[in-house]
């Protein structure tokens, strides 16, 4: 024992590094590098997974081609990118606006957080499958609720190709603006008083103190949760499945969807992993603009 | 001390191997639904017979194909026997999913003429009608129709009807007649709760509106090639009869179903029937024995096969059953076959509501009055109609649901252009297959 432990005590802090470092890169390796090295090498086959014995062929640019100017994918990308944008900006008021509410002190705050919160610890599947009852014409309380501020009648949101991709909209914003909301109030939290403070001296109204010091505050905090929204949104997939299966029609099938539909219900494996490796480079692209943007409003 | 120790070692040893002795054993695949449980029951006595245990996973309907051709496709063998949809043969044969039966059947004296010659057809053979059989045909299904035989008999509904309409209500004898008793229905209040017409199949993720479509289109005539030009489908699957049939039954969808049946199949349209929502539902014959036997509260069900239009015909339901290539126990499973075979047994499988295909079952005197639903499956097994059963059947599904769901529910189009680019799709896919 004492000898390994002289052992260990004679290796230098990289080699230290390197073996608590391995592990994880390992894994990192297996996991992810390798899949996706793979996924890229298959995206330029005709590879099917499901014809066993069917030997793939190297068709280039082929599979790129095809969706780029395919007209279908363009629909869909425009569908994910309608979902995307109006979650995020849905998601970034309340967010803010709920964080501003319980940035203050009052009695029954913390079970109001709490509860605020509950929505996005449930599992989207689950989600996805109570709002179909909740949307439900007959018998769902959402019809019940929006006919008592006016009368609608009996309309069908998630079979309406018009209200469908409103209904994706809603109960993603239901269920994850309580992050956006919880983000944001850290970052409230971290701002000193004394700014507060320094600003009435100022004679500075509130609006003024939110817009020069609350907002600037917590901007930061808002981008990175809507950062990590977007990513998610972008490759939503359980929670509108459950809710529409991408209907009606095509009106609420986003881009995962469609892949999940050619890789693995068409077998179109080449074709699909050319498509998974677009939606990861535009993905990837947006989030590298993205993370500069956002370093450079927190330098400011 | 040796007499203590054998007191107590004796007994785990007996355990142990009267654990082994039973430790054979069978894993069976299928959906999650009432036959699955009559054929749970049923496998008792096989379990008796031969002391082989059986495991069944039974798999809900919009994950069961997901979940079956993903274990095929990955080789695995986690299933001795497959009972898998019709549609899944041309793969399993092609792929070699399946185990050739043919040398087992002749060994074994089961001979295919025994069974109803549309299931043969439709669950065991592969190319379509060559004596190459992969399946033992297992369930007997089509697509049918249930409706509230108790308010058809009420007098007052029958007079307004037939003033209205200038004949009995009754059992629809052609979609036209359908229609015309859906609209009766439709918003109708009786017994002071609004009623509505049909629950019909309108599912989008797996293949629920194209087994309903395809019920209005195979009555319109509807076929999907030119029989004497495979695959060459301009004009026969996108025929102005073909888009009329569509049509038709996106004014099913618009004026008979009930608000929010927009992503309805199997379940949804049991519930809505059973929930006194409608007066008539879509579905399998499958389900008819638990429908009848939960008819409580004044509700009286009545069953009749897909009605007529320009032909009689019927969309195919029903599974084969099979047995894994990738099993590691395929002579156990083949006896679970042989013992599936055996006449006795079908009758047992009829008896607990299961669709025997077996002919001694069917050709029974007593068959027809052995359940309310027996005529119309007799009647429906003769002109069942089936969609696509090649290997890329998948792939020629999904454009279907989207296409079909984007006209008849999302209104999208009209039914010719949908048509026409499912046959695009299909094009592209039976090129990429090599068939075009």
């Amino acid at each position: 024992m004492k000898s390994a432990v002289k052992k260990f005590k004679g290796l230098s802090d990289k080699a230290i590094a390197w073996i608590f470092i391995t592990p994880t890169l390992i894994l990192l390796l297996a996991i992810n590098i390798y899949p996706l090295i793979y996924a890229i090498r298959m995206s330029f086959t005709n590879f099917y997974a499901n014809k066993i014995g069917r030997e793939p062929k190297f068709v280039g640019l082929k599979n790129y081609k095809k969706i780029l100017g395919k007209e279908e994918i363009w629909e869909k990308m425009q569908i994910t990118a309608h979902f995307v944008c109006w979650t995020l900006i849905l998601q970034a008021l309340i967010g803010l606006g709920l964080a501003l509410l319980l940035n203050k002190k009052f009695k029954g705050n913390e079970l109001l957080t709490t509860l605020i919160v509950l929505p996005m610890m449930l599992s989207p599947a689950v989600v996805g499958v109570f709002w179909t009852y909740l949307y439900n014409p007959q018998v769902g309380l959402f019809n019940y609720v929006i006919n008592f501020f006016y009368d609608f009648g009996v309309f069908d949101m998630i079979g309406s190709s018009t209200l469908a991709p409103w209904s994706i909209v809603i109960v993603d914003t239901w269920m994850w603006t309580p992050f956006t909301m919880l983000i944001c109030l850290a970052g409230l939290r971290s701002i000193p008083n004394y700014m507060y403070e320094a600003a009435e001296v100022d004679r500075a109204s509130k609006w003024q103190q939110f817009i020069h010091i609350t907002l600037p505050s917590v901007l930061p905090f808002l981008l990175l949760a809507l950062l990590f929204r977007g990513i998610e949104n972008f490759k939503m997939f359980d929670l509108v499945v459950e809710l529409t299966s991408g209907g009606p029609g095509s009106a609420t099938e986003l881009a995962s969807i469609n892949l999940k539909r050619e890789a693995f219900e068409k077998w179109k494996t080449g074709y699909s992993s050319a498509f998974a490796v677009i939606l990861f480079v535009t993905i990837f692209g947006f989030g590298n603009v993205y993370v500069k943007v956002m370093n450079k409003i927190k330098d400011r | 001390m040796k007499k203590i120790l054998s007191i107590f070692i004796l007994p785990v040893f007996a355990l142990f191997f009267s654990l082994n002795v039973k430790a054979e054993s069978l894993t069976l695949g299928w959906a999650a639904w009432d036959p699955a449980n009559a054929l749970q029951e049923l496998s008792k006595e096989f379990t008796a017979e031969t002391g082989v245990d059986m495991n069944f996973e039974f798999v809900p309907w919009p994950n069961f194909a997901d979940r079956m051709l993903n274990e095929l496709n990955n080789q695995g063998s986690t299933f001795d026997l497959l009972i898998g949809d019709s549609q899944w043969i041309g793969a399993g044969a092609v792929y070699g999913h399946y185990v050739k039966l043919n040398d087992f059947f002749d060994a074994n004296g089961i001979s295919m003429d025994d069974f109803n010659p549309a299931t043969v057809y439709a669950y065991s053979t592969w190319p379509k009608g060559s004596p190459n059989y992969y399946a033992l045909p297992a369930m007997g299904d089509a697509l049918a129709w249930a409706y509230r035989k108790d308010w058809f008999n009420r007098p007052e509904l029958q007079s307004e009807f037939k003033s209205k309409h200038g004949y009995d209500l009754g059992v629809p004898k052609t979609w036209d007649e359908l229609y015309d008793m859906c609209t009766f229905f439709q918003g109708r209040e009786i017994d002071g709760v609004v009623r509505y017409g049909a629950a019909i199949n309108t599912e989008r993720g797996s293949e629920g509106i194209t087994m309903g479509v395809t019920a209005a289109m195979y009555a319109w005539g509807m076929e999907y090639e030119d029989p004497n030009n495979p695959y060459s489908m301009d004009g026969y699957f996108n025929s102005d009869a073909a888009a009329e049939a569509v049509e038709f039954y996106r004014k099913m969808y618009e004026d008979c179903a009930p608000p929010g049946h927009s992503d309805a199949y199997m379940v949804a349209n049991l519930d809505a029937y059973k929930s006194g929502q409608v007066a008539f539902q879509m579905n399998w014959y499958a389900f008819w024995p638990g429908v009848y036997k939960e008819d409580s509260d004044g509700r009286e069900s009545g069953f009749f096969a897909n009605p007529c239009q320009n032909v009689c015909a019927a969309t195919l339901g029903g599974q084969g059953i099979s047995v894994v290539s990738y099993s590691e126990k395929q002579d156990l499973a083949l006896e679970y076959m042989k013992w599936f075979a055996r006449p006795d047994i079908q009758q047992k499988w009829w008896d607990l509501g299961g669709y025997s295909c077996h002919m001694d079952v069917l050709g029974s005197p007593d068959f027809v009055d052995s359940a309310v639903y027996a005529q119309g499956f007799l009647d429906s097994m003769g002109i069942v109609k089936d969609f696509w059963q090649e290997p890329t059947f998948v792939e020629l599904m999904l454009p279907m649901q989207e296409r079909i769901h984007d006209y008849v529910v999302n209104g999208k189009g009209s039914a010719k252009e949908a048509l026409d680019k499912i046959i695009e799709d299909w094009e592209e896919v039976f090129e990429a297959d090599g068939k075009i």
